[in-house]
């Protein structure tokens, strides 16, 4: 029970235009202070819990992504936050977008919103918090992602 | 014996990844070579499929930081190529809404910097003050980050008198905020051990160097395009560049502190000159010929390029955005820094990557 009354965060920038990060970070500031849910941002993937995604995946960062993914101990959960990180958003035709982040590693939830509001972030965070104790109970672990660059989807 | 270590993509102090090869000889930085491109993702090519009132939604999307400002700087631009003089009160709405961007702006840096040199509660102070510029942002435009209030031929929206009001009253509570916090960035005995002296840069190294707004300034060099450039407003406004002579962390910052008065100033004497009439014009036709357009964005001057061939989709958008001014200036800075101090001197020059690399 205590993985779900402090769930950590790493919140991590692929591809994003600054706005829904600073709607992250907006969320663990006084007006919104997800802390009281014990909700804290590591700046380490080793002791994190929850990922939090934002922006679309590109050529250059996809192997930094899948690299800070397989690094998160199991139970693990990602939370991809914003329009560019659920599909690509008004960049998915981009010649240097591969697409969503589901593209690349497995996503739990998403925040829909360009960019989504606190409330919703912190939403999504709730709502992955009981995909978080779900894993826990039925020992299901993420898979190893591999590095490959050619690993990248036909559709990009 | 040098030692190379990897200072990014993913740090700590970082919001957005940039990766800087540091090379270090005894905890001093020697050299640096950065490594760009994780968030590029093809905008000035993109634009081929939109047509240039879409490209509007496209430049806000290019920084979320500054997107008010990107989309202003954008129409601006194309209304040089359509030659036409938008209705004033238009142009008012404008320096408003740029304005507030700015102060949100500094206020988020002046948080994230506090966070980097160990101030916590300071960083939330400041992000506190800053949520009230956001609400009256959200007010006036309807959205808390990307506000799309620029269109090319004035501004999609009106300003109400309740508008105004709540804006002045908001002003009065930031501006008192914004004297307590500056106790701390300035007095504070430990801020100044850690500020004072730190990667300076001389007046002509930074002149020389291509370096942009408040790092610039931070250097004694009373360059701003407010001032300079051909928006007569922010003459009427009586605008004024802010100035620090030292050149370090210190400067840098007092410079950022002092442009929020400035803006709170010109958004007051925006308001109180506030003409009335419409706010936006009907464009017919399609934009030919090019156009240069230079904004002073919170980060530095922004340069727009834009070029039309008579169809609905622009020929050539170029953006020269102030980090990738600043970017050089970091590595003129950076030798001789030791290694703790290497993230408070990336976060002076106020690096915004998703514009950089867009």
């Amino acid at each position: 029970m205590s993985l779900a009354k402090s769930p950590w965060i790493i919140h991590v920038n692929v591809n994003s235009c600054n706005g829904c990060d600073i709607e992250v970070v907006a969320c663990l500031t006084p007006l919104y202070d997800a802390e009281r849910f014990g909700v804290l941002n590591i700046g380490t993937p080793k002791q994190a819990d929850i990922m939090v995604v934002t922006g679309s995946v590109n050529y250059k960062n996809v192997n930094v992504l899948k690299n800070l993914y397989n690094q998160i101990p199991d139970p693990k959960v990602v939370l991809a936050v914003g329009a560019c990180a659920s599909t690509g958003g008004i960049f998915h035709n981009c010649y240097n977008v591969i697409g969503g982040v589901d593209q690349v590693i497995p996503v739990d939830a998403y925040v829909p919103g360009c960019c989504p509001r606190p409330e919703a972030i912190l939403d999504g965070v709730v709502a992955a918090l009981s995909i978080l104790e779900e894993k826990k109970k039925g020992n299901i672990k993420g898979k190893e992602v591999k590095l490959k660059g050619s690993e990248v989807p036909s559709n990009a | 014996m040098t030692t190379v270590i990897p200072f990014g993509p993913q740090h700590p102090v970082l919001p957005e990844p940039v990766s800087l090869k540091l090379e270090i000889d005894n905890d001093v930085v020697v050299g640096v070579l950065p490594s760009l491109g994780y968030v590029h993702r093809g905008l000035e090519k993109f634009i081929d499929t939109k047509d240039y009132n879409q490209t509007t939604y496209i430049c806000e999307r290019i920084c979320g930081i500054c997107s008010a400002l990107h989309g202003i700087t954008y129409t601006r631009a194309v209304e040089k190529l359509f030659d036409v003089e938008i209705p004033e009160r238009a142009q008012y709405i404008r320096v408003i809404v740029g304005e507030l961007n700015r102060v949100h702006s500094h206020l988020l840096w002046l948080g994230l910097f506090a966070d980097g040199f160990g101030f916590e509660s300071l960083f939330y102070e400041c992000w506190k003050y800053r949520e009230a510029v956001l609400d009256v942002l959200e007010r006036i435009t309807g959205n808390r980050v990307i506000h799309s209030i620029s269109r090319v031929g004035g501004v999609s929206r009106d300003l109400t008198k309740e508008q105004i009001d709540m804006t002045l009253k908001m002003l009065d509570a930031v501006e008192s905020q914004v004297k307590d916090i500056e106790k701390v960035f300035v007095n504070n005995y430990t801020v100044k051990q850690r500020l004072v002296g730190l990667a300076t840069m001389s007046k002509q190294l930074a002149y020389e160097a291509g370096t942009a707004g408040p790092t610039l300034r931070g250097s004694g060099n009373a360059v701003d395009v407010r001032e300079t450039a051909d928006w007569d407003i922010y003459k009427d406004l009586g605008f004024k560049p802010v100035v620090e002579k030292d050149g370090d962390c210190y400067a840098r910052t007092k410079v950022r502190i002092t442009e929020l008065y400035e803006s709170i100033k010109l958004i007051r004497n925006a308001i109180s000159k506030l003409p009335n009439g419409e706010v936006a014009i009907p464009i017919k036709g399609f934009p030919t010929g090019e156009a240069i357009m230079r904004t002073e964005q919170p980060r530095g001057e922004v340069v727009y390029y834009v070029k039309g061939n008579g169809t609905k989709n622009l020929e050539r958008l170029k953006i020269r955005t102030p980090t990738f001014a600043n970017i050089p200036s970091l590595l003129l800075m950076l030798p001789g820094v030791k290694l703790a101090d290497v993230p408070i001197v990336v976060l002076t020059i106020d690096p915004c990557i998703s514009c950089t690399e867009r």
